[in-house]
């Protein structure tokens, strides 16, 4: 038998409120195998923690429970006095009085008998608890980047400059990403490009960073400080040692009509191409669905024309294995889809354009050389219209319910370049909210009202129609004055909605890392611990968690890069004990368990078994204590309970429900 | 079933089996029982009729440990049970040698009895070679007969088709008999109000005696120990201290077998209280065609069942909580 104390915290008033503390004590000191009961105002203190080392040492205390708020913030600061007293730091149970019981009731006598209940039911468990000793795992030190845009060169860089090396893993033939669309950035109006491209090249020039460009994670398997990773470096079909970057093939090329990508689909490209000329690395790759000599076989001009000899049409898909003691996710972000969007127009007329094309319109490097222009006819616009929050704060399923943070931001960006550079244009913004908490925002957005006198309109657009003359007529209402506005425009602009990139879920399931019903991924603690993934070893850079802006983005990205070295400076881990674990006796060998197993932790041994008597060999399965992360999945998978979850055991489970039920 | 026995001599005779997991006579005409033979004379006593329904998957654990090979001889819907088994690595193929054997449904003697058939002395139209359509029947009471459909398994009117899923050899023409809806005694259960499903199963449940039948005869229910027998759960403690210990018992068994039972109808079959304890399972097997996508157990060996598997496309627990 156990012989339990039970502490039950104040938590100032925020339990004592609602929760009649000393009656809990009072009932849960009968309960069996508890032999001290006590209460305190915050048992997480000195003092607090001093009242459970002197009941150690004088009731002789071998189980622990203590009332309070939820483990997740207290758990391990009361395992470490428990086991600074001299107990097993897992004989410690919490009941969580304050979360699940005092915050959430009004009524004292409701609140209090549930409290007791939940008292009553880690008592229960504590009195099945076995004590428990965590393992120890190694740390690789060498960190993985998923996404080389601004997010993942960042902390790539912070985690190199550390001492540590790095990976990064880009989808697309460079790095950069969408930052490298910009043209110029709020609220500083510095060019997108200039800041990014030196981050850019200290990247591809770090002796401690290693670049894939052009590739894919493909498979991801192992733990916390010791993944092992398949990149998938697809098939450039150029030799990158042999390239010169001189460009003569990109020139030569006869298949020009693919839509760039880089542009927004806006200009054309070549079938070989580099999507930008500061592309890193500057070596091209051949798309083979344009390329005529993959298509017909015929051509061969980039072959024949390249002095290095770096073309070669044999190449094939490389798989490399890489082991990581982290992964950071930085996959960014794109705009939604605005097929739903029928009222804008967007699929009917060029001049309607998203944010992110105009961003390519204006830029000198960009399909228009930076001159403001109508796609439709290349005549420069004099009235245009932005309309912001499409398909973001939306209540519908045609949108996202979120703000997408940025585009107040931008929308008042663009309404200053333009008017700033062509003062004869009429800008007329239409918003439900101008939203601008950030450093020298506000002042930004006002600026771009005051000084350069751009119109901003309270109110959402119902419609866009074009015009026969080519306009667009746009239907908006202005809420302040109550009135219908019927506006003709040249160019209407999009601030459209932002979300994670679409590969991001494929990603998330192959690292086990949460993600919520936007497909962001999930943070281990909203406020704490912003930049982790709840999956140990797992972190999170940009937008991939949430819509942010550049300094907001690199803020977050030098965090992340923060949490990794801390991970790589050890060079051993302490593994979770509750562990699974299977009864060689019970088990079926069925591999019901090794199939719902998230971490590949379960493997089958032929094993020599004595059942009583019967000595047979018989598959038996094999955790790996280090793999297994204790998700429980197997525990409920297997049909004859042979598998069991240490520290939290079905028996354990089994007592706290009846001790609820009681 | 002459031609089953010449084979399964020569393979005995021969060496390649060292044994035959078949049927042999009972001691009435509608009650073979399965049996193993060892020597070539024993097989005298084999048969193989419309009475052979019992699913022969099951015993073929045992027989994977035994030395040599053993003939097996396995209905079509026997060998989605035998899959099933395969891909829970509890029978070993290599120590299997399958003989599909032919089926044209089988016999439920419970009722041809409910037809008013009683003192039944010998039955004929049961044997494999026949066209299988009417039972001629001798009574003591004289001469009856009895539509072959009519005296039907309730599983064979949901027959889950004529292939063999697994053999090695095929003895015996097959033919489907599904002439009813599978589903619809569940979803009738379904329309209940909780109420009333309860007093059905109440009703139903209450009848049982605990015999383990069930258990024993499923092939599903294959553990080595099972979490009624050990001490190590308090399944069985708790089960007892309720006033309707059964329910207990049948949902337990009902969720450990999810996902993995064939339907095979042999709980059913051998239920001595005659329970439709079939629905329970056809219910599990239902829930799971809608939620994740057409699922048959044992249709083919190694696949991943939905209930422990997953990908992205799976059903969110949002959805299948709202149900």
């Amino acid at each position: 038998m156990q012989r339990i104390g039970v502490f039950v915290c104040h938590c100032g008033s925020n339990i004592a409120a609602t929760v009649d503390v000393k009656k809990v004590v009072e009932v849960i000191a009968s309960e069996p195998g508890v032999v001290h009961a006590e209460d305190y105002q915050y048992m997480c203190s000195e003092a607090g923690q001093e009242k459970i080392a002197i009941a150690v040492r004088e009731k002789k205390l071998t189980g622990i429970v203590v009332c309070s708020c939820s483990p997740r913030m207290h758990e391990a600061t009361f395992r470490k006095a428990a086991e600074r007293a001299g107990i097993n730091p897992y004989m410690v149970e919490i009941a969580n009085i304050r979360e699940h019981c005092s915050w959430i009731h009004k009524d004292i006598n409701e609140a209090t008998e549930k409290a007791v209940i939940l008292a009553r039911a880690a008592v229960a468990k504590v009195n099945l608890n076995t004590p428990l000793t965590p393992g120890e795992s190694r740390v690789t030190k060498r960190a993985l980047v998923i996404g080389g845009g601004i997010a993942g060169i960042q902390t790539a860089l912070d985690i190199a400059d550390a001492g540590y090396k790095v990976d990064i893993v880009e989808k697309t033939p460079s790095i950069g990403g969408r930052m490298s669309q910009l043209d110029k950035t709020f609220p500083t109006l510095d060019c997108s490009a200039c800041i990014l491209t030196p981050k850019m090249v200290e990247a591809a020039a770090h002796e401690n960073i290693t670049i894939y460009t052009y590739s894919e994670v493909e498979k991801v398997s192992g733990f916390v400080g010791d993944f092992t990773v398949d990149i998938r470096k697809k098939a450039r079909f150029i030799d990158a040692d042999k390239c010169t970057g001189c460009g003569a093939c990109q020139e030569k090329c006869p298949s020009k009509k693919t839509p760039s990508e880089f542009n927004r689909g806006l200009g054309t490209r070549t079938a070989i191409y580099t999507p930008f000329a500061q592309a890193i690395p500057n070596v091209p790759v051949i798309d083979t669905e344009a390329c005529i000599k993959f298509k017909t076989g015929k051509c061969g001009l980039c072959q024949k024309i390249c002095a290095a000899g770096a073309v070669d049409y044999t190449q094939k898909d490389e798989i490399i294995t890489e082991k990581y003691g982290a992964i950071v996710v930085a996959t960014g972000f794109d705009t939604i889809n605005l097929d739903k969007y029928d009222e804008y127009a967007y699929n009917q007329s060029p001049d309607v354009i998203t944010s992110l094309e105009l961003e390519r319109v204006m830029n000198a490097a960009g399909p228009t050389h930076g001159h403001l222009e109508r796609l439709s006819d290349g005549k420069a616009p004099k009235e245009i219209v932005f309309i912001q929050c499409v398909g973001s704060r939306c209540s519908d399923d045609r949108g996202k319910p979120y703000c997408s943070k940025i585009c107040c931001m931008y929308t008042a960006k663009h309404a200053m370049l333009i008017r700033d550079k062509y003062p004869d244009v009429n800008v007329t913004v239409f918003y439900i909210d101008v939203r601008t908490p950030g450093k020298n925002f506000d002042e930004f957005y006002r600026r771009a009202v005051e000084q350069y006198g751009v119109n901003y309109v309270k109110g959402q657009v119902g419609k866009v129609i074009p015009q026969p003359n080519g306009k667009l007529l746009v239907q908006g209402s202005d809420l302040l004055d109550n009135k219908q506005i019927l506006k003709e425009a040249d160019m209407v602009v999009l601030a459209t909605a932002i979300e994670p990139n679409k590969d991001v879920r494929k990603i998330a399931t192959m690292l086990t890392a949460s993600i919520d019903t936007n497909n962001f991924l999930t943070e281990a603690h909203a406020k704490l611990r912003p930049v982790e993934s709840p999956t140990a070893g797992i972190f999170l850079s940009g937008v991939v968690q949430g819509p942010k802006d550049i300094p907001e983005t690199v803020s977050q990205a030098g965090a992340a890069a923060v949490k990794v070295v801390g991970l790589l400076a050890k060079d051993k881990l302490t593994t979770n004990p509750c562990t699974a674990k299977a009864d060689e006796l019970l088990c079926n060998g069925c591999s019901s368990c090794a199939n719902v197993c998230p971490y590949g932790a379960i493997s089958y041994e032929d094993t020599l078994v004595n059942d009583h008597g019967i000595r047979e060999t018989r598959r038996i399965a094999i955790v790996n204590s280090a793999l297994c992360q204790g998700c429980g999945a197997c525990t409920v998978a297997c049909p004859s309970g042979a598998m069991d979850l240490q520290g939290f055991s079905n028996r354990q489970i089994l007592s706290e429900v009846d001790a609820i039920c009681r | 079933m002459q031609e089953l026995i010449t084979r399964a001599k020569e393979l005995l005779a021969d060496g390649t089996v060292a044994r035959v997991l078949g049927w042999k006579i009972g001691d009435m005409p509608y009650n073979p029982e399965p049996a193993y033979f060892e020597t070539v004379e024993s097989l005298d006593k084999f048969v193989y009729n419309g009475f052979c329904g019992a699913n022969l998957s099951k015993y073929m654990i045992e027989a994977s440990k035994l030395e040599g090979k053993t003939l097996v001889c396995l209905k079509p819907c026997d060998t989605y049970s035998f899959n099933q088994l395969l891909t829970e690595h509890r029978v070993d193929r290599d120590k299997a040698y399958i003989i599909g054997v032919g089926c044209k449904g089988k016999l439920d003697i419970e009722k041809i009895k409910k037809t008013g058939i009683k003192g039944i002395t010998a039955i004929s139209g049961a044997e494999m070679t026949d066209a299988c359509d009417t039972l001629e029947i001798d009574t003591i009471y004289g001469k009856k007969s009895c539509s072959y459909a009519d005296g039907m398994l309730e599983r064979c009117h949901v027959c889950k088709g004529k292939e063999h899923k697994i053999y090695d050899e095929i003895i015996g023409e097959s033919r489907d008999t599904a002439d009813g809806e599978r589903f619809a005694e569940v979803a009738r259960i379904e329309a209940m109000s909780p109420e009333e499903k309860f007093e059905f199963f109440k009703s139903e449940l209450s009848k049982c005696i605990r015999c383990n039948a069930c258990r024993n005869v499923c092939p599903a229910c294959s553990c080595r120990k099972c979490v009624f027998d050990s001490t190590k759960f308090d399944s069985a403690q708790k089960a007892n201290v309720d006033s309707f210990e059964e329910k207990m018992f049948h949902i337990i068994r009902a969720f450990h077998v999810a996902g993995r039972c064939t339907d095979c109808g042999e709980c059913s079959r051998v239920c001595p209280q005659g329970i439709p304890l079939h629905l329970f399972n056809r219910k599990f097997i239902k829930d799971i065609n809608e939620i994740y996508g057409e699922y048959v157990a044992g249709a083919e060996a190694g696949s991943r069942a939905p209930l422990v598997n997953f990908d992205t496309e799976d059903a969110e627990p949002s959805i299948v909580n709202e149900r």
